[in-house]
């Protein structure tokens, strides 16, 4: 049984070094340990009711071994929310016993130096802010519920509005001699109505995220916004299959920008399982499209001072005027490629490293979007996508879509029930439009793009 | 492997209801917990005016073993516990979740659940907890727990797999096979009184293999799995783990010649099995009861009205012996059911939680599942199939002129308030001057749950059950759940494509 009088008064970086000691006890080469500990709160309003109100206490301990074999090294992750001494020796022993039966790989193992030393204050959370209360954060959902419900007397019912707070502190050690921990904050605010009835019906969100609440967009904001693109969904039509330009809202186009990040990840790169694994250094996207990846943004939802391995994040710049400069890799995938780890190594406690992007953006270009859409003739602005149509191993594309139909460059109607398609790579050769305001609900940010030719599917 | 001498569960499979006898002892001898202490932690939630309030114990342990580049290069284990205290005001929900498993935790949790409502409650008696209103299954009885197999006898399984796959065909350039293992203990006690546990065990075979055609340097991906909560030595036949090879190696092979599928409305049939995915996609979600108890689904207003053609019967059952989306409780301690959703093409009935059945005025549908003990019970489906008609199937694929023959599925989504649906094919076929022609690639189906039922024109004699594979996500969790269909032919169906 796990004591909590015992794991409170323990600091973060404490358990770490006992696991990490733990561990060698337990006979392993090396390890490290990941410790993910916070609270959160999340609630929704619906109408004018409290739907539901979640708060917890969450801790979970990562643990990862490496032994020496035979040319190379075999490892073993586990995981427990149980950090009580007895727990924690348990699970070390079962970790080194999984890491000796596995097969010894050459890539594997720790960083063997340039661990973070020092960092800047990335402004991951407002200290203040751990004092509002849930209460005050419930209010923030009533006043989004309350303004997306009167913005328009077709706003007529709700999946509500929701709110989110969570604080957390990651520690990470390993037996190369790191070890640090950093807190942060998210919070964030949802809201979803629904227009019209019956088999008119239609639903759209608007959302904000944020380190600090003070960051987030004003609740009656985020209310008006989401009634105003549910209300714009009304009475869609299905249009002919054809050809036209696709233009992607901010939202929809970050997709694509996260899209192309899972291709140029060093685990699918090393497997082929990306079509662009063999083109680094080629003109993979329009010579207007640059795309970074930067973990040290001020207040950035993907900011963090060291990655998963306790390598410094830094600013990795991933497509330079439509070129493939650069893939995303930890120790190992680098190892694997051939190149120094980006510092992009992802760590869950549930899990090996992977690769992860941290702030990752597309850069703006110098046009609005009402400007993109005034030289569209005939076109289509993509509001929502559905489905998983995308193959990363062929580039294939093709996915659910919703939107507004664009004639004689003015937004004409609303379209649904319609697919697009293209090849992804052809896709980011044909991006001849980028906007100009890039937009952050998340850690992933884009600009609104026009892909020159794609093929709607309808009717 | 061990964990402890007061670790039951190599006990579970000696007599009836062991699932559930194994989650009480369990729970009891690791935690500490006795009847009065739930009772306690019950009336506790109780001093403010709910409805209902429930505890739920949760303790998960999976491992998993991947192979790639023919090497072992990890195996895992990872434990999940923890207790999560739910009260119910009206349509409100209190919940909060901790952890950590002992009496301080429950307490603190109880007393922020209950904050959910601002009334004291009227002093009744004290909660009675027993081992009550237990589940009357026992769908996955088990001698020996998939985790409690050892990590050699995995490692040797996908090694095979490794082997095999390499020498089916030059083209193949990559071979990644995983095993997935869970055992999962639940315990529920509510305000009724009522104590109920299960413990579901659940296993996972993948494999996927990347092919490449060095000519015209393409590359492709076949993927296949299989699972269920039934005995590990059942994925170690080699009957079972070859065909799935075979199959990953063929439908890999075969989109490497595919051509770019064609976009516009056609005819298109669906083969058996996992095409399924189109009940729960497009009709499934839309029957879940809590957006019919708000209003905002597509079928909100559809109870009792024509929703699919005749002969059309669509039934979500929980009850099938060792399927993946089978329960012997939900995770509100509900026994599951077979559940009618249409019958003859009628809208018949919805899935339920405690929540909404009492909102909607039915009883729970045994659909009350959740994630884990850091999430709260939603209506979800199990196994959701269509039954078989009396068509045989090369008379439901002859009988199309032009169109699709979409034999395998990829993942799908729906907008549950619109109603609009999506899902990407896998493995699919044109059909031209009715017969079976070449192999397509990259496409999307999409169209209107309330509508598209209403397109099958023809239903096959072949129903089958998919082979264990399915996630279902909602609302941020996902559980494990399957689908099935006879092969069926659908009118008119919009296929999103590249090539005109």
């Amino acid at each position: 049984m796990s004591s909590a009088g015992e794991v409170a008064v323990r600091q973060n970086s404490e358990i770490v070094e006992q696991a990490l000691g733990l561990v060698k006890t337990a006979g392993a080469d090396a390890a490290d340990i990941v410790l993910v500990r916070g609270r959160s709160l999340e609630a929704r309003v619906r109408g004018e009711v409290v739907d539901f109100v979640k708060q917890a206490q969450e801790q979970v301990l990562g643990i990862r071994v490496l032994m020496n074999g035979k040319g190379g090294i075999s490892s073993a992750v586990t995981s427990t929310s149980d950090l009580a001494t007895a727990a924690l020796e348990q699970m070390a022993r079962e970790t080194v016993a999984l890491a000796r039966a596995t097969e010894p790989d050459p890539s594997a193992g720790l960083p063997s130096d340039g661990f973070a030393s020092d960092w800047p204050d990335l402004a991951l959370l407002d200290a203040d802010d751990r004092s509002t209360s849930a209460d005050a954060r419930i209010e923030d959902a009533r006043s989004a519920e309350a303004a997306a419900m009167s913005f328009d007397k077709r706003i007529t019912n709700s999946e509500g509005s929701q709110v989110g707070s969570d604080f957390s502190t990651v520690a990470y050690g390993n037996t190369a001699g790191f070890i640090g921990e950093y807190e942060r904050a998210s919070h964030s605010l949802f809201s979803e109505p629904i227009a019209g009835k019956g088999e008119n019906m239609r639903r759209d969100y608007w959302m904000t995220a944020s380190r600090t609440l003070a960051g987030l967009q004003s609740p009656a904001a985020v209310g008006r916004v989401a009634a105003e693109r549910a209300l714009r969904r009304l009475d869609a039509r299905r249009v002919p299959t054809t050809e036209v330009p696709v233009i992607f809202e901010s939202m929809q186009a970050a997709g694509l920008v996260r899209q192309l990040a899972g291709l140029v990840s060093g685990y699918a790169v090393y497997r082929e399982s990306s079509f662009l694994a063999k083109h680094l250094g080629e003109m993979i996207a329009a010579p207007s499209v640059t795309i970074i990846d930067d973990g040290r943004l001020e207040g950035g939802l993907g900011s963090k001072p060291f990655d998963g391995e306790g390598l410094p994040t830094r600013r990795n710049t991933i497509v330079k005027d439509g070129k493939l400069e650069k893939f995303l890799v930890d120790t190992y995938s680098g190892r694997k490629l051939g190149f120094p780890s980006t510092g992009n190594a992802s760590r869950g406690a549930g899990g090996p490293p992977g690769v992860g992007t941290t702030n990752l953006w597309l850069e703006p270009g110098s046009e609005t979007l009402e400007e993109i859409i005034a030289r569209t003739d005939r076109g289509l602005l993509v509001t929502e996508l559905m489905g998983m149509g995308f193959n990363p191993v062929t580039g294939d594309y093709s996915r659910g879509a919703a939107g507004l139909w664009i004639e004689n460059g003015e937004i004409a109607y609303p379209v649904e029930e319609i697919t697009i398609a293209g090849h992804f790579g052809k896709m980011l050769q044909d991006i001849d439009a980028i906007g100009s305001e890039l937009l952050w609900l998340g850690s992933v940010a884009a600009p609104p793009i026009r892909i020159a030719s794609m093929t709607v599917a309808g009717e | 492997m061990s964990e402890g001498p007061n670790d039951p569960r190599t006990d579970a499979g000696e007599a009836a209801n062991s699932s559930r006898d194994s989650a009480l002892s369990f729970f009891q001898d690791r935690f500490d917990l006795d009847e009065q202490l739930l009772g306690a932690v019950l009336d506790t939630t109780l001093e403010r005016e709910v409805d209902y309030a429930d505890i739920y114990f949760e303790y998960t342990t999976q491992d998993s073993v991947v192979l790639e580049e023919g090497i072992v290069k990890s195996g895992s284990r990872h434990l999940e516990q923890g207790v999560g205290i739910r009260a119910l005001c009206g349509e409100r929900q209190g919940y909060a979740h901790s952890d950590e498993i002992n009496p301080e935790s429950m307490k603190l949790a109880a007393n922020t659940a209950r904050s959910i409502s601002q009334s004291s409650g009227q002093k009744s008696d004290a909660v009675a907890v027993g081992a009550r209103g237990a589940g009357s299954h026992d769908l996955y009885p088990m001698t020996l727990s998939p985790t409690d197999v050892g990590i050699e006898a995995k490692i040797d399984l996908i090694s095979q797999m490794d082997v095999y796959a390499r020498s089916l065909d030059p083209r193949i350039k990559q071979v990644s096979a995983s095993v997935i293992t869970q055992h999962r203990s639940i315990l529920v006690a509510n305000s009724d009184g009522q104590l109920v546990g299960d413990v579901q065990p659940l296993v996972r075979l993948n494999i996927q293999l990347i092919v490449e055609d060095p000519e015209k340097g393409l590359h492709e991906v076949g993927y296949q799995g299989m699972g269920g909560r039934y005995p590990f030595e059942q994925l170690t036949d080699p009957g079972s783990w070859k065909h799935l090879v075979d199959e990953a190696a063929r439908v890999a092979l075969l989109n490497l010649n595919a051509e770019a599928c064609p976009a516009g409305t056609m005819d298109v049939v669906l083969g058996p099995g996992w095409p399924g995915i189109l009940l729960h996609e497009a009709i499934g979600h839309g029957l879940e009861g809590d957006f019919n108890r708000k209003g905002t689904s597509a079928f909100s207003e559809m109870m009792g009205k024509r929703v699919a053609s005749e002969g059309v019967t669509v039934v979500d059952d929980g009850t099938l012996a060792n399927r993946r989306g089978s329960i012997n409780v939900d995770d509100e301690g509900t026994p599951s059911q077979r559940n009618v959703l249409i019958e003859d093409g009628i809208l018949v009935g919805y899935l339920t939680d405690r929540l909404n059945a009492r909102l909607l005025g039915t009883a729970p549908s045994g659909n009350g599942r959740r994630e884990s003990y850091a999430d709260l019970p939603m209506p979800r489906m199990t196994n959701t199939f269509m039954l078989a008609g009396e068509d045989d199937p090369r008379d439901v694929l002859q009988s199309v002129q032009n169109g699709l023959y979409a034999v395998s599925f990829g993942g799908g989504q729906v907008d549950i308030t619109s109603g609009k649906f999506v899902f990407s094919i896998s493995e699919a076929y044109k059909i031209e001057n009715g017969q079976v022609g070449a192999p397509v690639k990259g496409a999307t189906l999409i169209g209107n749950g309330p509508d598209v039922l209403t397109r099958v024109s023809r239903i096959g004699s072949d129903l089958e059950l998919d082979r264990g594979v399915g996630t279902c996500g909602k609302d941020g969790q996902s559980v494990p759940v399957g689908v099935g269909l006879p092969t069926i032919r659908l009118d008119a169906i919009t296929v999103g494509g590249t090539s005109s």
